[in-house]
């Protein structure tokens, strides 16, 4: 990664033009040719340094749901548990954390009420109890990256 | 905002992202039988309602050299949770901040900041430094970093709409 991949990271994190050419519009600014810049982003997505580019959704304006989960899992079953949680499509992503509740993850659903399902299907599936810990306030949601 | 079906069907077809050709609205639109200035709208309409939080890339923050990821949480009185969440979501250090309920007795906690850096020991640096900077020495505290990162991909939302009827 060189400089203009960072300056192109660092300018596409925080929007991407909606119009009819908007890679030749943003390759502009970053002196760079349209195809310049899409053979960039098409590498940064092969090395895996970009999962998407496009929307970053509002799941509850679009009338799903979305929260935290966190589970206490006894560590000899946790590659078991995280391949049942995992293989949920509404989970967006999983972690192991530090602490007695070592496993989060984050449940994603379109419609209401399916959020609840999924929950209840994990607890079933593993035998342990799943805390569900919605957002209650959002104060903050910047997650946007230095390169 | 309402979405309509074909609303839905264009939430779908951006589930991959944008496609790298110069038209790339068109592209998406020839996917769905919508021309490119119908694509511009709707998305544009989506930003502008809300749904849309953000157009642009999203980077996987490890492979960018953000390898430590910490959860730093606190119970705070119900009474000043919000004052503190504002004053926290504020810090430059903090990447999110919501307040979520506790679940005890297992978890306390009430307000959860994630806080991204290169390497542990800066994390935990600046999460020390938030403690004194707003006082938060009272509130018990816990930090959690990730240790595996079992999963990492955007949420699936949408209806993707049968060849066919995209065709017509």
């Amino acid at each position: 990664m060189d400089d203009i991949d960072r300056a192109i990271i660092n300018t596409l994190q925080g929007g991407f033009p909606i119009c009819d050419r908007p890679f030749d519009a943003v390759a502009e600014t970053l002196g760079l040719t349209g195809t310049q810049l899409r053979t960039r982003i098409g590498k940064l997505k092969a090395d895996g340094i970009i999962s998407r580019f496009g929307p970053m959704w509002h799941a509850e304006r679009m009338g799903g749901e979305l929260t935290l989960s966190a589970m206490k899992v006894p560590p000899e079953r946790f590659d078991e548990v995280a391949g049942i949680v995992n293989a949920f499509p509404e989970v967006a992503h999983n972690y192991a954390r530090e602490h007695a509740l070592n496993m989060w993850f984050v449940v994603a659903t379109e419609k209401p009420g399916r959020k609840a399902e999924v929950l209840a299907e994990i607890e079933t599936m593993t035998g342990i109890t799943v805390h569900d810990m919605p957002k209650i306030q959002e104060f903050y949601v910047g997650l946007r990256f230095e390169a | 905002m309402d979405l309509s079906d074909s609303d839905l069907a264009l939430v779908a077809a951006l589930a991959e992202g944008l496609p790298l050709v110069s038209h790339p609205y068109r592209a998406v639109g020839a996917q769905l039988g919508l021309d490119e200035a119908e694509v511009i709208a709707r998305i544009q309409a989506m930003r502008d309602g809300g749904i849309i939080r953000r157009f642009g890339i999203i980077v996987r923050h490890h492979e960018l050299g953000f390898k430590a990821n910490a959860m730093a949480v606190w119970a705070i009185p119900d009474g000043v949770v919000s004052e503190v969440g504002r004053v926290l979501g504020d810090a430059p250090e903090v990447t999110l901040c919501y307040r979520r309920p506790p679940r005890l007795p297992d978890w306390p906690y009430n307000l959860f900041c994630m806080v991204h850096g290169r390497d542990r020991g800066a994390v935990e640096e600046s999460i020390q430094a938030l403690v004194r900077r707003f006082d938060l020495g009272a509130y018990p505290h816990a930090v959690l970093f990730s240790t595996r990162r079992f999963k990492q991909t955007g949420a699936r939302y949408g209806r993707p709409i049968p060849r066919a009827a995209a065709a017509e």
